[in-house]
């Protein structure tokens, strides 16, 4: 039997969001041979749906000005209204991946596979799955039992967009079903990220501090550092937690993403959020005590050294240097 | 407010490397350093801000193996009205949905307004939440990094989201919301403050005394199987620099002149 196998399509102004295309690649390596249905929610969705019939048989769309703002909590009565038993979804693991997938699992009577980043073969209704734990310095395969269906939530660039070809897609226009919905959770407003003494996201060499510097006092270490190396300073979501530095310095999905030339990451771990927020290659060196940091998997040069010995000894260097 | 915050006790992941044992069943934990949960820990100190404005009660319950006492009393330390420990056999290979059945049973012996659980846990599943959300059909808001408790039966909230930018809903309660690290700061908690409530019981239900079914939960009862743990092999990795301090330096300031670091 081939799987009925549904992607959620993230967009923004207009046009799928990558994860799209990157679920397709998922959907595909989960389930060879199927044709997936792409599922558009939103308000005005012309754009989006013909961009995804571009790349698949069949799309769906829910035209309603309720959902203009996703809220997964209009979300999940629609998709149990209009998903078939036995449905294999996938959704993006994002903040609203992770607001739907798990309830809307337990009222589709489906397994819930969070944050996959790898598959392996399928044997029959039990999909082989890879996820991370611990913040990445583990993976794990996991069995699970589909037979009820499946939601899977989808790391983020763990599926590379594949060529789709191009399809003459259906849209099938669905809107009347996502008519009436109600919610015991309404849509406010967005308020963006105030923006920051510095614009980090501007800047070509960056100097990154994580959890790893310790205390709030060594933070001087890696500004003489950055000071000394003409760089600005940025750093990973729990600096910011500890509100040692503004929310305008945090690199990572939930903070900002940057595009500098050269990243000294110090004492970041790397995790998947985190390396999210740096785009464009950079030569990326790590400095880290933990030698299974997960950062030196995605670091160009890795050095395993105490930061409070190594940054002082670096600073007088560069100093000396110049 | 009544409230309900379900927390873990987990390996501490800033203070241990995490190594696999010989068979790859499980890592090596002999050695860890386990406390709470660091979501878990925030989500404690939001529901004890949330009591000294507007009143009620913080019940802190943990679902694991009697080890799981020290986290409970710790967030007790903090100033949590009461603990809960659920423990039993059975309850051993659980998956998302087996934890979030077993803490629905915990939520049903109790009248509450709010249930508060961290966003994630050490397999950063970002699960229990919503399951138990669904499973006692409460509204849910995920990621939550501002709650305004309103006049009436409704909260005002703030959703972390991409690109740092914040969602403001109103829910209804009862609900759950899961709980993002920095929305507030934790207080610290001493030794004085623990031997404060040393002696305070904290009950402990198994699967009989919550009416949870043989099966339906625990190994037997999971969808979702953890076969085992490896370290991926990914790509090249990184240039390992090697050499004493000075050295480290040297070789670091080179490579930064070449690449343009050095500005």
């Amino acid at each position: 039997m081939v799987a009925k196998v549904f992607i959620f399509v993230a967009h923004t102004d207009g046009k799928a969001d990558d994860t799209a295309f990157e679920l397709v690649t998922a959907a595909k390596r989960l389930f060879p041979g199927c044709a997936p249905v792409a599922l558009v929610t939103g308000s005005g969705l012309d754009g989006v749906c013909q961009e995804m019939a571009a790349a698949l048989g069949e799309v769906w769309k829910f035209d309603q000005a309720a959902l203009a703002h996703p809220n997964a909590e209009l979300l999940w009565p629609l998709l149990v209204k209009v998903l078939p038993a036995g449905a294999m979804l996938l959704l993006p693991h994002s903040s609203l991946g992770m607001d739907l997938g798990p309830g809307l699992s337990v009222r589709l009577g489906a397994a819930y596979l969070p944050d996959v980043v790898g598959t392996e073969a399928s044997e029959g209704t039990t999909l082989r799955v890879i996820r991370q734990e611990f913040n990445g310095q583990v993976s794990t395969h996991l069995h699970c039992d589909a037979s009820g269906g499946a939601v899977i939530t989808v790391r983020s660039g763990a599926f590379p967009p594949e060529a789709t070809g191009s399809a003459v897609g259906q849209v099938s226009d669905r809107s009347g079903d996502a008519e009436g919905l109600t919610a015991r959770r309404t849509f406010v407003e967005v308020i963006p990220a105030e923006a920051g003494d510095i614009d980090i996201t501007r800047e070509e060499v960056l100097v990154a501090v994580g959890r790893g510097i310790g205390d709030q006092e060594n933070l001087a270490l890696a500004e003489e550092l950055a000071l000394a190396m003409g760089a600005a300073l940025c750093c990973s979501r729990p600096i910011v937690d500890a509100k040692w530095l503004a929310k305008s310095r945090q690199v990572g999905t939930s903070g900002l993403t940057v595009q500098p030339k050269v990243y000294l990451a110090l004492g970041i771990s790397g995790s998947f959020q985190h390396l999210g927020g740096i785009k464009g290659s950079p030569l990326l060196v790590a400095i880290n005590k933990n030698p299974n940091a997960p950062i030196f998997q995605a670091a160009s040069v890795g050095v395993v050294a105490d930061l409070l010995e190594l940054l002082p000894a670096l600073t007088e260097k560069i100093h000396q240097s110049r | 407010m009544e409230i309900l915050v379900c927390v873990k006790r987990v390996p501490d992941s800033a203070e241990n490397e995490i190594s696999i044992g010989a068979d790859g069943a499980d890592i090596r934990r002999d050695d860890l350093v386990y406390s709470v949960n660091e979501w878990d820990n925030y989500a404690v100190e939001e529901a004890i801000q949330i009591v000294e404005r507007v009143g009620g009660s913080v019940t802190v319950v943990a679902v694991g193996t009697a080890d799981a006492e020290e986290v409970v009393r710790r967030e007790m330390a903090m100033g949590a009205t009461q603990g809960l420990l659920l423990v039993d056999e059975a309850f051993e290979g659980s998956d998302g949905l087996g934890i979030a059945t077993i803490l629905r049973a915990a939520a049903q012996r109790g009248q509450y307004d709010l249930i508060l659980t961290g966003a994630q846990a050490d397999d950063g599943a970002a699960q229990v939440g919503g399951m138990l959300a669904a499973l006692l059909d409460w509204p849910y808001a995920s990621l939550v990094n501002r709650i305004e408790v309103n006049a009436g039966e409704s909260l005002r909230i703030g959703r972390e989201i991409e690109g740092g930018s914040q969602e403001i809903s109103e829910i209804a309660t009862p609900c759950v919301l899961s709980i993002q690290t920095g929305l507030n700061e934790p207080r610290y908690v001493g030794i004085r403050g623990i031997r404060k409530v040393a002696s305070v019981e904290i009950p402990m239900l198994d699967a009989a005394a919550l009416g949870i079914a043989e099966g339906s939960v625990g190994q037997t009862g999971a969808k979702v199987q953890r076969v085992d743990y490896f370290v991926p092999q990914t790509g090249l990795g990184a240039e390992m620099l090697a050499g004493s301090t000075v050295e480290l330096a040297s070789q670091l300031v080179e490579i930064l002149k070449t690449k343009g670091g050095l500005k």
